[in-house]
């Protein structure tokens, strides 16, 4: 790849157009949102134009900061039991015959085509005491009569797993099938056992890409707001169902935003501080 | 809002249009010109979307244009506060994607102190001394901003298979007998279940005036957390769960219970002994929309005829917002529809004026 610096100006052309959209659909609406999250709020979806820090003020609170751990609680949660399951997955994926990978493929990319509330209904059908998984295990003896697992934590853990794990996959599958087999085969000849073979040469390789992984599963889950209303209760509904609630239900637009440039704060310190271990640690 | 925009936009043109050619043909054939005008004559209104549109669409508004000469375009719009948002959005442009609205309470409320709603006037709509007086909405200096359209009751619903026996009261909600298995209805703002338990316990809706008492009905609807299975913020999911028995017992909306049973399904609706919640939604008008004000008074005056309101009671399933001795409904008929036990209402000035408080209580309770 060529990573020179163009020589002059006009080297910086090709540029501008996604410079201009960057400008207008990304950093024009998210400087917006910093600036209502200071206005004064009037109801009704109205606020005065009076900068002020009262919004912050309200989220600085033991139930918002608790709102936050527990939508991180989540968050890793799922990015940990998604990389458990897709990682692995991956792995033997790469290592099947070209007819299974595609139908996986193709089975991971339909998965992304639902709607998250479609996914939602399915899975509390699923959990549920009349018509779910329980009857089967009650048919099989191994519970005594029907139970409900919906609306609970792990019926929200399993929800925002299942629509996490194709974007696990999509990331995984590319890089690890890019990797040279014949590492692998070198372990092999030196007697190593597969199981042994995936956990102290494959893994370690690809501590980075699974990092990159786990992260971006992770903020795509703390932006998860349909879910938990679905399949959680209200313990576990998360910041960004508060910040749902703020904008749709009670109109509080400039509180909205506050909790959102919140999000976004914390959020980014957590990637950067792993970002920079992660340097830090490769450099060493 | 793009769409609507542009859907109007193109409307505007086609009664333009539809002027143009009349302009030429007019002064040719005597006695057309009735018909243009009444071509002319359009009404833009919004209503609910999905079922309440649909019916409105049947029932209401073909019959409203065949007396009236007025057509009728219906809007769906959203039921919360989008729809006051898009509308004052759109006042600010000095445009309104509707010429009338539905609109919940709250919405009214806020319209109102912000100087949204034109003046109605109430000799030119005779059949609005119909509706009940206190659902219909003045500001200070005493003009009419709102006045109501159809109500609605939320009462206590039950799945018949799963308890043969029907709760009566909104007590047995505290029952412990009923742990885990109640649905209700998510936010302080739609749940009115603060109402409720003002009424029920605590003597009436005064008790919500003042902040002491919104946290100590806030403290006793957080006591029925035991027996809440699902706080529902979609209708749709409780209402499934309640007809297959998965969570058997809840609040919901007398109405469209009334058309699961139809639909054969076990379920149960009972006004309970200390009131169904009834609340309301209004017609009103923002002030970009005056030019239409003659036939928006032409058509609140319709809707608020007695006739109207028992065929909404016949065919929505709604309450009328009128007084039972004016209509012609059955004794059956009318208890399907409404009750004559004083229902509970909704605090509206305090759920308007102090929404960020009491939603903060209401969360901090609920997710505590």
């Amino acid at each position: 790849m060529n990573t020179s610096r163009p020589q002059n100006l006009t080297g910086y052309v090709p540029l501008i157009l996604p410079a201009v959209v960057l400008v207008m659909f990304f950093v024009v609406p998210f400087g917006s949102m910093i600036l209502i999250s200071f206005y004064k709020n009037l109801g009704g979806g109205l606020y005065e134009e009076i900068l002020n820090l009262d919004n912050y003020r309200r989220l600085i609170s033991p139930f918002f900061v608790g709102l936050l751990i527990a939508s991180f609680g989540l968050a890793l949660a799922v990015a940990a039991i998604s990389i458990v399951i897709a990682f692995p997955f991956s792995y033997l994926l790469v290592n099947s015959p070209r007819s299974t990978q595609v139908v996986w493929l193709i089975f991971m990319l339909s998965i992304l085509s639902l709607s998250e509330s479609i996914i939602g209904f399915a899975w509390s059908t699923i959990l549920s005491r009349t018509a779910g998984v329980s009857n089967l295990l009650v048919f099989l003896g191994l519970l005594d009569r029907p139970a409900s697992y919906a609306p609970g934590l792990g019926a929200l853990i399993a929800g925002v797993v299942y629509t996490a794990i194709p974007y696990a996959v999509l990331v995984l599958y590319p890089i690890l099938s890019r990797v040279d087999p014949h590492i692998e085969e070198a372990a092999r000849t030196l007697g190593t056992s597969p199981l042994r073979t995936f956990f102290i040469v494959v893994l370690p390789m690809q501590r980075n890409t699974i990092v990159t992984t786990f992260l971006m599963i992770l903020v795509f889950t703390l932006g998860t707001y349909l879910m938990p209303q679905i399949l959680g209760r209200p313990q576990h509904w998360t910041l960004s169902v508060a910040i749902s609630d703020q904008a749709l239900m009670q109109s509080n637009i400039p509180f909205a935003a506050a909790l959102a440039v919140f999000l976004v704060i914390v959020t980014l310190l957590i990637v950067g501080t792993v970002v920079l271990f992660g340097r830090k640690e490769n450099a060493s | 809002m793009d769409k609507t925009q542009s859907g109007f936009s193109r409307i505007n043109r086609r009664q333009v249009l539809a002027g143009i050619s009349a302009l030429g043909v007019a002064p040719l054939v005597t006695g057309f010109p009735n018909i243009v005008r009444a071509q002319g004559k359009k009404l833009r209104i919004g209503v609910y979307g999905g079922y309440f549109k649909d019916t409105f669409d049947a029932e209401v508004f073909p019959e409203f244009t065949a007396t009236t000469g007025i057509a009728v375009e219906s809007v769906a719009e959203p039921t919360g506060e989008a729809w006051l948002i898009q509308l004052q959005q759109a006042e600010k442009a000095g445009k309104s994607p509707v010429d009338i609205s539905m609109m919940a309470q709250v919405g009214v409320i806020r319209g109102m102190n912000s100087g949204l709603w034109a003046p109605l006037d109430s000799k030119k709509m005779p059949n609005t001394s119909n509706v009940k007086q206190n659902l219909v909405r003045s500001n200070a200096a005493g003009e009419v901003m709102a006045v109501a359209a159809t109500s609605w009751y939320i009462t206590l619903v039950s799945n018949t298979e799963v308890f043969p026996e029907a709760p009566t009261s909104w007590k047995d909600m505290w029952d412990p007998k009923y742990k885990n298995t109640l649905g209700l209805l998510a936010n302080v703002g739609n749940s009115y279940l603060l109402e409720i338990v003002a009424k029920v316990y605590f003597g009436g809706l005064n008790y919500l005036d003042t902040d002491e008492g919104i946290r100590a009905c806030v403290a006793k609807v957080g006591e029925l957390k035991p027996n809440v299975r699902l706080w529902y913020r979609d209708e749709a999911q409780f209402e499934q769960a309640l007809k297959s028995g998965e969570i058997p017992m809840g609040q919901y909306y007398h109405d469209v219970t009334g058309l699961a049973i139809l639909d054969g399904f076990p379920v149960r609706s009972t006004m309970p002994i200390e009131g169904g919640l009834l609340d309301y939604g209004s017609w009103a008008i923002t002030k970009s929309a005056a030019p239409s004000l003659d036939l928006a008074h032409v058509y609140i005056d319709y809707m608020s005829q007695p006739a109207i309101q028992a065929k909404l009671a016949r065919k929505l399933g709604s309450a009328p917002v009128v007084d039972r001795s004016l209509l012609d409904l059955t004794d059956e008929e009318f208890n399907a529809v409404s009750s004559d036990i004083e229902p509970i209402t909704p605090h509206y000035e305090m759920q308007a004026m102090k929404t960020d408080f009491i939603n903060q209580v209401w969360a901090e309770m609920q997710q505590g």
